[in-house]
């Protein structure tokens, strides 16, 4: 019989710890499968964030390196700087990226640091259990913001994206989404994108893709999916944010 | 060659195969990083990035280590701080890197001058966890550059973040120095678990998350054995006028030189004073200095702060011999002349002329 549907080659063989309705498995498989694609799991070098995602170098088959939580973006840079024909990724969710690590972001990106940060933005910080991210939508109920965000106290839903995108060493930016199977397929070319724009030493490139967190948000995994639709996408719109890869 | 003390470590560091340099401007150790910009830029393979701040930094060694290559960065106290998240992290994925502090006066942004207020942070750890650093303390300028070199060897031989703890005298001090000869870092053995790209081989993971915590007490195990290992092989103290002392005088680095100034007029009024010079903090050289409790009764420990090294010379003497203190903390330089009064006043107080 003909196997038409099996795990990629650069994912382990390992079951996720992720809550049912989590985006990150998701993401991990479309990673999985890109590096496949482009043949490069023996030249890709990963960077797992403090996050839900902190387990990362459990489940993908690669090298990968632990960063402290939001400096991913440095751990990457000293990595691809030592090893430039190497493919560097780091990992974030909204919290790391966003907040703690904004100051690294950016400079990487301004820097236009040879790397791929995959942005997983899911609204909520889910490791320590569902505190308002800087990504958190205005009247979202979170532990920390049991009245829901307040824009005079906690400020708007931080456009990380579009922030990168002003830095001259950025070159493919996009924000996605992996609530639909047509939005996972393109979350996926994002991802090729990303680390193409890498590999032809362009310059920095992000995808951000929005992701649910049913278990935070206390929702069933199919209203999760359908908030980021109905909701999430007004603040965060899907879009090409940033591309002067050209085509790759 | 003659350079200036910061001058010395950035070329030694560069003879020492050190290609790579993250760091961020503080006073009073510009030079420092000016100087690694400048080398660095001329070798086709070195990098330097002036980071956006310490903490960058600090997480640019870490992603270089990870790949093996040798690679320091260098800051003064405010941005040591900043940096101790990241030197818990290389302790706990066990990965070499070199890191120089340069003292300053302190607490906050305290001021520019030459102190030793940080002895304590460098030699506890620093950062959370239950870890280590090795701390080396340089005495003149040619020992900054064989103590530079030495730094990155242990940095290596025990995948340990190294410390060397200077300050702004000892940075701009001029004197003469002669290096040893450059390594190319083409030669430096291959490291078996750096991270490359899994070509060819199994996938390898660099993590300091450990959540069993069986397993995470027997990482922490592992690593006291490490410590246990360096507290054997490590320590050196340099031991100065010492054979027939009644006094020694216990100092390191910018302390010891005014120390020694000192011990030179004492001696020249007949006084049996010595010096005893750590040249590592930690590990401490506690065996050298109890072996000297047989023949020295006191012991004047002489710091630029209110007393911190004084902790570990009382832990070391285990009750022997009588342990005083001179410190001025705040970046203030005590003169020999000074030094010379304090010993002249305990060496009469303590009767030690009728020894
Ligand atoms: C210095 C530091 N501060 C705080 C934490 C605790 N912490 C771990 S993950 C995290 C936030 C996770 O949220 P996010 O980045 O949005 O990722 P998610 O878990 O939602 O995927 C925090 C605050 C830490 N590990 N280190």
């Amino acid at each position: 019989m003909k196997k038409v549907f099996g795990r990629p080659k650069s994912m382990k063989d390992a079951v996720f710890h992720y809550c049912p309705g989590c985006g990150h498995s998701i993401i991990h498989r479309l990673i999985a499968e890109v590096i496949d694609e482009l043949n490069i799991q023996g030249k890709v070098i990963g960077v797992p964030p403090a996050g839900c995602a902190v387990l990362a170098y459990d489940y993908f088959d690669i090298d990968m390196g632990e960063a402290p939580h939001g400096r991913g973006a440095a751990v990457a840079t000293g990595l691809k700087r030592s090893l430039p024909d190497r493919i560097v990724f780091s990992y974030q969710g909204d919290g790391d990226i966003a907040a703690i690590g904004t100051a690294e972001t950016i400079h990487a990106a301004n820097r236009g640091e040879r790397i791929t940060t995959i942005f997983v933005n899911n609204g909520v910080y889910g490791m320590t259990g569902g505190q308002m991210a800087p990504t958190t939508i205005i009247g979202q109920i979170s532990s920390t913001t049991p009245g829901g965000r307040n824009e005079d106290r906690d400020g708007v839903p931080i456009d990380l994206s579009e922030m990168l995108a002003i830095a001259k060493g950025s070159v493919y930016i996009e924000r996605t989404a992996v609530d639909s199977p047509k939005n996972i397929v393109r979350t996926k070319k994002a991802i090729t994108k990303a680390f193409k724009a890498q590999m032809a030493g362009l310059g920095f490139s992000l995808v951000e893709v929005l992701s649910p967190c049913p278990t935070n948000l206390k929702m069933t995994p199919v209203q999760a999916s359908e908030w980021i639709g109905s909701t999430m996408t007004t603040y965060f719109p899907l879009k090409v944010i940033k591309d002067t890869a050209g085509k790759l | 060659m003659l350079l200036r003390g910061s001058h010395v470590i950035a070329e030694a560091a560069v003879r020492a195969g050190c290609r790579f340099y993250f760091g961020y401007p503080i006073t009073p150790q510009n030079e420092l990083t000016e100087y690694m910009a400048n080398a660095l830029a001329s070798l086709p393979d070195g990098v330097f990035i002036q980071s956006e701040s310490e903490l960058a930094a600090i997480n640019m060694v870490i992603g270089v280590s990870m790949t093996g290559k040798r690679v320091m960065t260098s800051s003064s106290s405010p941005g040591i701080s900043l940096k101790q998240e990241g030197i818990s992290y290389l302790s706990g994925q066990e990965l070499p890197a070199v890191i120089i502090n340069t003292m300053r006066g302190g607490p906050g942004l305290g001021n520019i001058a030459p102190a030793q207020g940080d002895y304590l942070q460098a030699t506890r750890g620093g950062g959370h966890g239950d870890y280590r650093t090795i701390v080396l303390a340089p005495g003149s300028g040619q020992e900054l550059a064989d103590i530079t070199r030495m730094a990155f060897e242990y940095a290596d031989r025990y995948r340990i973040p190294v410390i060397i703890l200077g300050d702004g005298m000892m940075g701009q001090m001029m004197e003469p120095v002669e290096f040893p000869d450059p390594i190319d870092p083409k030669s430096l053995p291959p490291k078996p678990w750096v991270l490359d790209g899994a070509e060819g081989r199994p996938s390898r993971i660099i993590k300091s998350l450990i959540l069993d915590t069986s397993a995470m007490e027997e990482h922490n195990w592992k690593l006291f054995r490490k410590y246990e290992a360096i507290s054997r092989e490590v320590p050196e103290m340099e031991q100065f006028l010492t054979d027939d002392a009644h006094l020694a005088v216990i100092a390191y680095g910018t302390a010891s030189r005014i120390a020694k100034g000192a011990i030179k007029r004492v001696r020249e009024m007949g006084l049996k004073v010595g010096l005893l010079r750590p040249k590592t903090l930690w590990p401490f050289p506690k065996r050298i200095l109890l072996q000297m409790s047989r023949t020295i009764s006191d012991f004047l420990v002489f710091e630029m702060s209110a007393g911190q090294m004084l902790e570990d010379v009382k832990l070391s003497l285990e009750g022997r011999g009588r342990i005083h203190f001179y410190g001025r903390p705040g970046g203030i330089i005590s003169t020999p002349d000074e030094i010379a009064k304090v010993i002249n006043n305990i060496y009469f107080k303590e009767g030690l002329e009728r020894e």
